[in-house]
């Protein structure tokens, strides 16, 4: 059996360690309260804009469109959306793997990156890295999707990749986060608009104007569209991020707990056993002076 | 309750609904000229260009610094999709004035690396601040 003095300080460091992810997961929980009013808030401007550009699209029809039709390389650019910091569970991890795990060449893949951990990851599976744009992670404003949709949209334009993807983790609520990948151009409308719901409000409206006309007014609106895209991702991955990161120093805290009751039980076993052997000897040491 | 001759208007940028309300008119830049929208305009979608938002609800208009965005006009609904949208009571005065002297520095200098363009774009969301607030 361990000794006393072993057990002891090993609940020692296991209670600091308690106190560690106690604070950590407090945090994370203020920070979350915060990401989430973020994330809801600019839910609204998201779905404007989508159902504005379906509705768009759903006009345009056949309209040939730069933004419509992958490009000519067949390159594609994929926006990773991570976090500077780990301690968060799975959430790192999960995002990487929709990429390495996903249908792409590794070859043909160019990355820009947004937070430090998936690019440590994907670096080591030895993806290549474009653009590095880590620091907005910690606290996302528009004016920083709009640097990485510029970006994206003149690599598009020019040619240096054909497709352009968006990987970042959906926030449903505080304990489920799904870590998804978006196509963001060429621009695809089917699939969440199956839900017959946009094309039910398109019919029973009137015919919508466009001015400018159509494709002069693509060209202005998608990279909006896109820009509220990348920002979505970002507020809704920064929520996320601290949603994991709090479920996952909760447990952590529980954990230590747990470990901490199992420790004290055998701490006090070997107290008492200690106790016991030393009133065995003093009494055995007794009875051989007395006889 | 619900005036015949109002619609709504709701503002909104990807960080707040701005504003929501009923109102009688609105006015704003659009890329293809000035419009001035009321009840049962015709339907249509426009690309804003920076200038002042002017909403009139019953008693006095208010005015806004819009930058940049676009609206969707219904007959009975107007949804503005701001990216920059300010009120006057937000715009530092000083700072706005500040830009507009080095934008106009950078566009007099006419180097060979200046982005015109950009200077430019700089130049009029400083004089739209500046003309929002006076």
């Amino acid at each position: 059996m361990a000794s006393m003095r072993d057990i002891k300080r090993r609940k020692g460091s296991i209670q600091s360690t308690q106190q560690i992810t106690k604070a950590m997961k407090l945090v994370s929980t203020v920070k979350l309260q915060r990401a989430k009013q973020r994330a809801e808030q600019s839910r609204d401007y998201f779905n404007c804009m989508y159902e504005t550009v379906a509705s768009m699209l759903a006009k345009a029809g056949s309209i040939s469109h730069p933004y419509l039709k992958a490009g000519d390389s067949a390159r594609k650019g994929i926006i990773v959306i991570t976090s500077n910091r780990g301690l968060a569970g799975g959430y790192n991890s999960n995002v990487a793997k929709l990429i390495t795990q996903g249908d792409f060449n590794k070859a043909d893949v160019q990355l820009y990156i947004i937070g430090k951990k998936g690019r440590e990851s994907l670096e080591r599976h030895g993806y290549n890295v474009r653009e590095d744009y880590s620091d907005m992670v910690e606290e996302p404003l528009y004016s920083d999707a709009m640097e990485v949709s510029k970006k994206v949209l003149n690599d598009f334009a020019q040619g240096e990749i054909g497709e352009i993807y968006l990987a970042y983790t959906g926030f449903k609520n505080t304990v489920v986060h799904e870590p998804k990948i978006l196509k963001l151009l060429p621009v695809e409308m089917e699939g969440q608009a199956d839900d017959g719901s946009t094309a039910a409000r398109q019919e029973s409206r009137a015919p919508m104007n466009f001015e400018p006309a159509d494709d002069k007014a693509l060209d202005m609106i998608i990279p909006k569209y896109i820009t509220s895209l990348i920002f979505g991702g970002l507020v809704e991955s920064v929520a996320s991020e601290n949603g994991a990161r709090m479920q996952a120093m909760d447990s952590a805290t529980s954990n230590a707990e747990e470990m901490i009751d199992h420790l004290t039980l055998m701490y006090n076993r070997a107290r008492q056993g200690s106790i016991t052997q030393e009133l065995t000897e003093i009494i055995a040491g007794a009875n051989a002076i007395s006889i | 309750m619900a005036d015949e001759k109002n619609f709504r208007l709701k503002v909104i940028t990807p960080e707040r609904v701005f504003y929501e309300g009923d109102v009688r008119m609105v006015e704003f830049n659009t890329t293809e000229g000035e419009i001035g929208i009321y009840r049962g305009h015709v339907p249509m979608t426009v690309i804003v260009s920076p200038g002042i938002l002017v909403i009139s609800e019953e008693e006095s208009p208010r005015n806004a610094a819009l930058h940049a965005g676009f609206a969707e006009i219904l007959q009975d609904r107007v949804t503005i999709l701001a990216e920059v949208i300010e009120w006057p009571d937000e715009i530092d005065r000083k700072r706005a004035e500040d830009a507009k002297a080095r934008a106009q520095e950078r566009l007099d200098a006419k180097a060979e690396e200046t982005d015109i363009l950009r200077a430019e774009a700089a130049l009029r969301r400083a004089l739209t601040r500046i003309h929002v607030i006076s």
